[in-house]
């Protein structure tokens, strides 16, 4: 069993109307099974609606449930017993860096979460001392988190989770409300986290150059996982997530668009090299 | 008719010891029915730049034309200007407030003080032109999707009937979708009423699909003003600024310096699509 | 024009003010408080004056900075002082139309007018030397024995310091959502007050709807970093006195025996 497992998982929340009355049922997570290794870098891909943030927020407990189960290094997330255990283990950060931040100093702010777990003070100081250095902040530790940019703001609600030692970090869509540049930074901070902590990290993102690197890809469409692999296997299919919705690499694009056109191009060209070395191929 | 900037500067918080200059010594003019994107990181100035335009930030110094009249003039009416330079704001369902979404379009004109009919009219053909579905018009706007919600704010200053239209940052947040809704719908207003566009972004691949005009801000300076072909040229400054040219410039150099003879000029798959199929054959 | 609300608002910077213990600044600020209600005598504010610039002067905060903080409750000052200069009976100044003014009035506004300031810049300067975190420890833990009796001392205060953090946040949102509803040709100077106060619901509605959603979203972030109460909970920055501490309270202490000395030697009376 990986660090998160999930078995036939199925969400359902009931719509009602105006008047309180029923309306239906919708589904928003629909049987999903999957098992994520520890070290990880996993991507979860899908247009808003597709269930994908529902599916996060059963890792981290914050949701439980309607049928099957999940497991956070083994617990079974509806034994409330486990609660506070599994969402030290498995971090979760969310989309608006806002409505996230608790307190009024960088410092205090990542010191919140190892405050509630009951870390002693010295070592609460010596957590928040080496999260904010890892996510290069720790410049910024007595500043007031409303004065940072959206991208600085992210990587202290990261050193916040980081700092309660997580072997799992959870981010729901942590970069949609971020510039260009915000993107980049948060995103290198996650692939660093994962290759020198070997923390496993769960990316939900609608963002496909974010996925790039990712170890594994999930996408999701109507509460279902409907493709799954390596970002190779996903970006190939060019038509299938065209019909998703969603986003391929332009050179991907590209080349899929020469082969369309009648260049005999080797699909699953997903970087420039790959892109000059198989015309150069053709060329002869 | 047109807009005119005329060295306009503007400084933050003014002897508050908090001063910070964010637009410094800019002038341009900007044509009828032009699609201009306003590009720039986060900071740079360029949402402050924009609400000069409609005369919500005022200039420390220099002035700001609309169709040749100075908009800092004592008797000039900004209300009537802000009903020409519509504004549509970041994240702007944040605005909606009315309990259905077509009431909610009709504030707008409704503040303009016209009759009710026209008022209604109006409203009808906003939310005709982003393409919402009629069924929905007379629901609740907090129960649609996040791109819905915006097309209807969009909507909202439609119906004020601008000749100017400028979006900060329309698609963000957005998934692919949403985004891509976002600006077909832009394209289509372009093309229905041939208005003017001004689209704040700091996505290359957006911006160089559908604009004629690129603006660069930095650090409160308009660093380029160029077509999108001769901005992407200098994709190395960009990157120094926080910025990025799309993606297919980068493959279009690398192919270039891998001996192939492509356009580097190709700023969409199309034309690089195309390009690539001629150095080949 | 809400930018210039300073109340409730932390000032970032190094002093000897800052780094007292959240406690000794409440304590502070409530013997403060009483000194200024000990009695009218200009003895009395002329000390009241030299304790707040001594404060002022350490806590590094610009004076401009805590005065911008009145601009807010410039209506309540003006309308106090109305009140007292208008509806207080005495010697006769000057009458007209239906307006008298006293000396006694004019005594007891110019009196009501400076409490009030003093009260107003010596609480901000509280909040503004001490982080809405630091505060709320200060309360919380100067107000623990009211745990005993079931008061639930840590909620209220991690209540109030969320309140504390979002007091900026929203200001700035009720900026923006203003900007974009006069954008689409909203009025918001003209008109009587019902007008007014009709056209501001534009701005409300989208206001609260977006605090709902911020409390909602901040709820969920505090759960999943295993926020569940003070039940177990350390603390970064425990309180504990040191040096300055007590020679903060002996000095304020101080201050307010010559005050209460002042007042008994002047008035006779305490209070």
């Amino acid at each position: 069993m990986g660090i998160i497992k999930t078995e036939n998982l199925t969400f359902e929340y009931i719509r009602r109307d105006d008047e309180g009355n029923v309306e239906g049922i919708t589904t928003a997570v629909d049987d999903v099974s999957l098992d994520i290794q520890a070290g990880d870098f996993v991507a979860i891909l899908g247009h808003n609606g597709s269930g994908k943030s529902t599916f996060a927020k059963h890792l981290n407990a914050l949701v439980a449930p309607t049928e099957g189960t999940v497991w956070v290094d083994g617990m079974d997330t509806k034994e409330e017993e486990h609660t506070l255990d599994i969402r030290q283990t498995s971090g979760m950060v969310f989309q608006n860096p806002d409505n996230q931040i608790i307190c009024t100093l960088v410092e205090e702010e990542v010191g919140f979460g190892p405050e509630n777990i009951g870390v002693p003070t010295d070592e609460i100081w010596e957590c928040v001392e080496k999260s904010l250095k890892a996510v290069g902040m720790y410049r910024f530790r007595k500043a007031s988190p409303n004065k940072l940019s959206g991208g600085q703001k992210q990587r202290v609600a990261i050193a916040g989770i980081v700092a309660m030692k997580p072997k799992c970090i959870v981010l729901d869509e942590p970069t949609a409300m971020l510039d260009p540049s915000g993107r980049k930074d948060v995103i290198n901070i996650l692939h660093a986290l994962n290759k020198q902590e070997n923390v496993t990290i769960i990316l939900i993102t609608h963002y496909m150059e974010e996925v790039i690197d990712a170890d594994h890809v999930f996408v999701m469409d109507e509460g279902k996982v409907v493709m799954e692999g390596t970002p190779r296997q996903i970006f190939t299919q060019v038509d299938k997530m065209k019909e998703l919705h969603l986003d391929v690499p332009q050179v991907t694009e590209v080349a899929y668009e020469l082969r369309m056109k009648g260049l005999p191009i080797n699909q699953g060209v997903l970087t420039n090299a790959e892109l000059i070395a198989e015309l150069k191929r053709i060329q002869g | 008719m047109s807009i005119i900037a005329d060295h306009i500067n503007y400084t933050y918080e003014i002897g508050t010891g908090f001063e910070r200059q964010a637009i410094k010594d800019i002038s341009f003019v900007i044509e009828d029915g032009e699609f201009i994107g306003l590009i720039g990181h986060t900071g740079s100035g360029k949402s402050t730049l924009i609400q000069h335009l409609n005369g919500l930030v005022k200039a420390t110094s220099g002035t700001v034309y609309y169709n040749g009249q100075d908009i800092y003039d004592k008797d000039y009416d900004l209300k009537t200007l802000r009903s020409k330079v519509g504004l549509v704001f970041q994240y702007p369902e944040h605005q909606l407030f009315e309990t259905d979404i077509f009431k909610d379009v009709c504030f707008g004109p409704k503040n303009l003080g016209l009759p009710k009919m026209e008022v209604e009219l109006r409203a009808f053909e906003a939310l005709r032109m982003v393409g919402l579905e009629e069924n929905l018009y007379y629901q609740s706007p907090f129960d649609l999707s996040g791109g819905q919600k915006r097309r209807v704010a969009i909507a909202g200053v439609l119906a004020m009937k601008p000749e100017v239209l400028i979006l900060d940052e329309p698609t963000a947040g957005l998934d692919p979708k949403g985004r891509d809704d976002i600006l077909e719908c832009l394209r289509y207003l372009k093309e229905e009423t041939g208005m003017t566009i001004i689209l704040v972004s700091h996505s290359m691949e957006d911006v160089a699909k559908y604009v004629n005009r690129i603006m660069v801000m930095n650090d409160g300076v308009l660093m380029y003003d160029d077509t999108p072909k001769n901005i992407f040229t200098h994709y190395r400054e960009l990157e120094e600024i926080g910025l990025a040219a799309p993606q297919v410039t980068y493959i279009m150099n690398d192919l270039k310096n891998a001996g192939f003879d492509v356009n580097t000029g190709a700023i969409t798959v199309d034309e690089a699509v195309e390009s690539i199929m001629a150095s080949v054959r | 024009m809400l930018r210039d609300i300073t109340i409730g608002q932390y000032y970032q910077t190094e002093s000897v003010i800052h780094k007292l213990d959240p406690r000794v600044k409440l304590m502070g600020t409530l013997v403060f408080i009483i000194s200024l209600f000990l009695g009218k005598s200009v003895w009395i504010y002329l000390g009241a004056t030299i304790f707040l610039a001594v404060v002022i002067k350490l806590s590094n905060v610009p004076l401009k900075f805590i005065l911008k903080g009145l601009k807010a409750v410039v209506l309540l000052i003006v309308l106090s002082a109305a009140f007292n200069l208008f509806l207080t009976d005495g010697r006769v100044l000057v009458h007209f139309w239906i307006f008298t003014i006293t000396a006694e009035g004019l005594y007891q506004a110019v009196f009501m007018v400076i409490r009030l300031i003093y009260l107003i810049m010596g609480s901000s300067l509280m909040t503004l030397t001490t982080t809405p975190n630091h505060l709320t420890d200060g309360l919380e833990k100067g107000l623990g024995f009211l745990k005993k009796i079931k008061v639930p001392v840590h909620e209220i205060s991690m209540m109030m310091s969320i309140a504390l953090r979002f007091i900026p946040i929203l200001i700035e949102e009720t900026d923006k959502i203003m900007k974009a509803q006069l954008a689409r040709g909203a009025d918001f100077e003209n008109g009587n007050i019902l007008k007014r106060a009709k056209a501001m619901i534009p701005v409300l509605v989208p206001l609260f709807i977006s605090a709902f959603r911020r409390a909602n979203e901040l709820a969920m972030a505090m759960e999943a970093r295993c926020y569940h109460g003070d039940e177990g909970r350390t603390k970064m920055k425990p309180l504990k006195y040191q040096k300055r501490d007590r020679i903060a309270y002996i000095s304020m202490f101080g201050y307010l025996a010559v005050l209460i000395a002042l007042n008994v030697w002047m008035s006779g009376r305490i209070i």
